[in-house]
């Protein structure tokens, strides 16, 4: 009999064995096992683009911290996914990004539904040591029905990729670069004037912060609904 | 100057080649003289392109054209003496040479050498290179085919091709130990074998030339005065991986480059040596240039591909690497554009001959550029494992006006200071490493006594800062916050614990950012704080704002 490639991997991540499909991300199989890797910029249905770097995990004998979200399971590897080290680090991105925009959730229509603040309270990130950047970055009430504040954009890209790559519109993209960089649609547009955006609302819906929300909504109030973008992935999966 | 028509000529064979070899020899003996001039960058921003018009009408207004041939060439190495002009036969070079010059220059053809122009051969600065990459640098014509050809250039294409398999010529590079010399020193022979053994129809050979570090320029000066250099190791490097099409990535604010190489590929277009059937075998490979537009982070290899793929150019997450997964999502070769010079010398000498040359983990030379508090500013070839005090005090001919050493930069924003203590140590891979610098692209700034190293680390904090591509969190917050932590050490109102944060941020970016640039960031904070901490803890105020002891008198 030939030799026949294995394509079922098992590993271990925080000590437990696991088995996996080599198609498989850690994350993915660390989520399958009931592991919660905290995670930003990933969002099942979109692409990865590994950029928040909250989901960094230690990998047994590697050198470098790697992203859950990009790294495929490989046999025998050992991940640890929350040592001291890394709530450490996770604690200070966090940190990093209540001090570059405006995070000031009590005035916030996200308030109480933000994914930023959720992880900040999970992850212990309960003050900043650092001074705020206070970028200057639009608030555009133009679109009929929702508003962009990107000073309270964490440049996830979540809007970016859920616009091009299921809406098709590619309204958003990002402008600029460095601390400089900022979410804007079109060639720079307000968003009222778009002559792309198909007023669907994924982006809104996508958003994990107050950056993009609803119009006409109180502090606290702005509920997100991701969940259109499984059934959507699923759908396309079966027609596929 | 050549004439442009004159370099489209025909080789499909090795016969085509000497041929071509010999007549432009021939063509050269006809002149008794030649007088050649840089027109390299260093060179032409001190005019010396007027006082190559001024030769040549000169020449012409005394009808010497038969006799005298004044030629453009390539980068002689010592900038701070520009612009240069050597002629020969007798190999006599002048310095700081003026269009008021000229008339004595060509006076002295008869009369015997200019001496108040002469600058002298037999100094260290010239004596103590090795020249490899820059072999022709300053001595070819760099938009004359013929001249490269003459120089022995192609020839180390025509045998791979006629003599090798693609799998001889990766163990040639393999064996010689050449490593990639754009900064990170991975083995050449490495990427090429992953690259050949990827399976695929379609695979791609990319000359990384962005050359982004702040001043640097020792990429420009091989494409402005070697052009067909780079071109031959691509065509090579495209053999042996299996790739029919290459990319020569260069950034825009290098008119003078892009304006040569685009010549010289038409000139081996021309020639046959690029295109369908390369010296007539069954090689097909063509060569095109895409212009960046100078973003640092655009020389990271995944940001270069996207931006050639015409996206925004932002690293993304390796693995899967180029070498897997590269332009366009082919398998890709990217190496820079020295690595690629340093291909033809090893195939046409063999692997022995390079690996005897540098230490035991790297091999061949390196191209520095040297600057700051130095007396002779310009661009070196040395071998690996000479010491860095040979290359300051000696080549480099120490400091001006007396001044003390105190550091050398190397590596750039992404690189650290080597103090005096470590002025002995050979300069390869592995050494500045293990002393916290990186050997980089090639960069190399002295400083003197009178530098403050905090405002050192502030300013390759800014650049690393201004160029961040913003994608990910620690490296575009964290520059940020970095480079404002160092300006209040700078201005003497930070604290001990303000000090603290800048050292957990500096393991943070270390440890978590996507790229290199993030991850490297910190590293002159991290190398300045090793070695001259006093001078960042005697800036400090303590913890509630009020000023220290000062320390000393200063
Ligand atoms: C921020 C950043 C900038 C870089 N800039 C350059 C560059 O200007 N030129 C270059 O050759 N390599 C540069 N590199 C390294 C490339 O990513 C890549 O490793 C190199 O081109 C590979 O060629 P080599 O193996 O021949 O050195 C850079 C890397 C990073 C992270
Ligand atoms: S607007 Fe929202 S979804 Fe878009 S990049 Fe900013 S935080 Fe992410
Ligand atoms: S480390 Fe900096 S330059 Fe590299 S991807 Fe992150 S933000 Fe961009
Ligand atoms: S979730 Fe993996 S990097 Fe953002």
């Amino acid at each position: 009999m030939a030799v026949v490639r294995s394509r079922i991997k098992t590993l271990k991540i925080d000590g437990q064995d696991v088995g996996a499909h080599e198609d498989e991300t850690i994350l993915e199989v660390a989520r399958e096992n009931g592991i919660m890797i905290p995670t930003l910029c990933q969002l099942d249905g979109l692409s990865l683009v590994g950029a928040c770097r909250l989901c960094l995990v230690e990998v047994v004998g590697w050198r470098n911290l790697v992203p859950a979200c990009t790294t495929y399971v490989e046999e025998g590897m050992e991940v640890i996914t929350n040592s001291e080290r890394l709530q450490k680090y996770r604690r200070m991105i966090i940190e990093l990004l209540f001090a570059e925009g405006n995070h000031v959730c009590a005035v916030c229509v996200s308030n109480g539904n933000c994914e930023l603040q959720w992880k900040a309270q999970k992850l212990g990130m309960d003050h900043v040591r650092f001074t705020n950047q206070n970028p200057d970055r639009r608030v555009d009430m133009t679109h009929e029905h929702f508003v962009v504040d990107a000073n309270r954009c964490i440049l996830c890209t979540r809007c970016v990729r859920v616009c091009d790559e299921i809406e098709g519109a590619h309204t958003w993209d990002i402008f600029g670069r460095g601390e400089n960089s900022t979410i804007i649609s079109d060639f720079n547009l307000p968003w009222g004037e778009s002559p792309t955006c198909s007023s669907c609302g994924k982006c809104v819906n996508v958003c994990p912060t107050g950056a993009l929300v609803e119009k006409g909504k109180a502090a606290g109030e702005m509920i997100k609904r991701t969940e259109f973008l499984a059934y959507l992935t699923k759908m396309r999966e079966v027609k596929k | 100057m050549v004439k442009k028509t004159s370099q489209r000529i025909s080789v499909a064979s090795l016969d085509d080649l000497v041929n071509v070899a010999g007549a432009s020899q021939e063509q050269e003996q006809q002149y008794r003289y030649h007088i050649c001039i840089c027109v390299a960058a260093g060179c032409i921003s001190q005019n010396s392109d007027a006082v190559r018009d001024a030769l040549i009408a000169e020449v012409e207004a005394r009808g010497l054209e038969d006799e005298v041939q004044v030629k453009g060439v390539g980068c002689m190495g010592l900038c701070a003496a520009g612009p240069l002009v050597r002629v020969d036969p007798d190999g006599i070079v002048y310095q700081s040479v003026t269009v008021d010059d000229v008339p004595a220059i060509l006076d002295s053809l008869e009369n015997g050498p200019v001496e108040k122009l002469i600058l002298p051969q037999d100094i260290p600065f010239f004596e103590r290179q090795q020249k490899i990459v820059l072999e022709n640098c300053g001595i070819i014509d760099p938009e004359a085919i013929t001249e490269y050809i003459a120089a022995g250039g192609y020839l180390a294409l025509h045998k791979a091709l006629t003599e090798m398999t693609p799998s001889e010529v990766i163990d040639v590079v393999t064996r010689s130990g050449l490593r990639g010399r754009g900064g990170g020193g991975y083995p050449a022979g490495l990427k090429w074998v992953t690259v050949a053994k990827a399976e695929s129809e379609t695979k791609y050979v990319i000359c990384n030339a962005d050359e982004g570090d702040p001043g640097a320029f020792m990429d420009r000066s091989v494409l402005e005065s070697d052009p067909h250099r780079v071109i031959e190791g691509m065509a090579i490097a495209g053999y042996a991986v299996g790739a029919n099409k290459g990319y020569i990535y260069v950034r825009a604010e290098y008119p003078l480059a892009v304006e040569r190489l685009e010549l010289a590929i038409k000139q081996a277009r021309w020639a046959g040596i690029l295109g369908n059937g390369v010296f007539s075998t069954t090689f097909d490979f063509a060569i095109e240039v895409r212009l960046g537009a100078g973003a640092f982070v655009c020389g990271e290899e995944t940001a270069l591909i996207a931006s050639i793929e015409g996206r925004r150019g932002v690293p993304r997450p390796r693995p899967p690497y180029p070498a897997d997964y590269g332009l366009w999502g082919q398998p890709t070769l990217i190496n820079n554009v020295e690595t690629f010079a340093n291909v033809a010398p090893i195939i046409r000498n063999g692997s022995d001959w390079f690996a005897e040359i540098g230490t035991e983990k790297s091999k061949g030379t390196k191209v520095f550029a040297l600057a700051g508090q130095i007396v002779n500013t310009g661009l070196i070839e040395v071998p690996m494992g000479i010491t860095l005090r040979e290359i300051v005090f000696d080549i480099g001919g120490g400091l001006p006006d007396g001044r003390n050493y105190k550091a050398v930069q190397t590596g750039g924003p992404s690189g650290g200071c080597v103090p005096e203590q470590f002025l002995d140590m050979p300069v390869d891979y592995e050494s500045l490493r293990e002393v916290g610098s990186f050997m980089g692209s090639g960069g190399m700034i002295v400083m003197d006594d009178s530098s403050s190293m905090v405002e050192v680390a502030r300013y390759f904090m800014e650049f690393s800062m201004t160029e961040s591509c913003g994608k990910c969190i620690p490296c575009r917050t964290g520059t940020r916050q970095m480079y404002d932590l160092l300006s209040k050490v700078v201005a003497g109102e930070a604290s001990q614990s303000e000090l603290n944060l800048l050292v957990e941020l500096g393991d943070l970016l270390q440890n978590t950012c996507l790229c290199g640039l993030g991850k490297a960031a910190p590293n002159p904070v991290v190398s300045t704080m090793q070695y001259f901490e006093d001078e960042y803890l005697e800036r400090l105020v303590d913890d509630n704002g009020s000023a220290d002891e000062p320390a000393g008198e200063s």
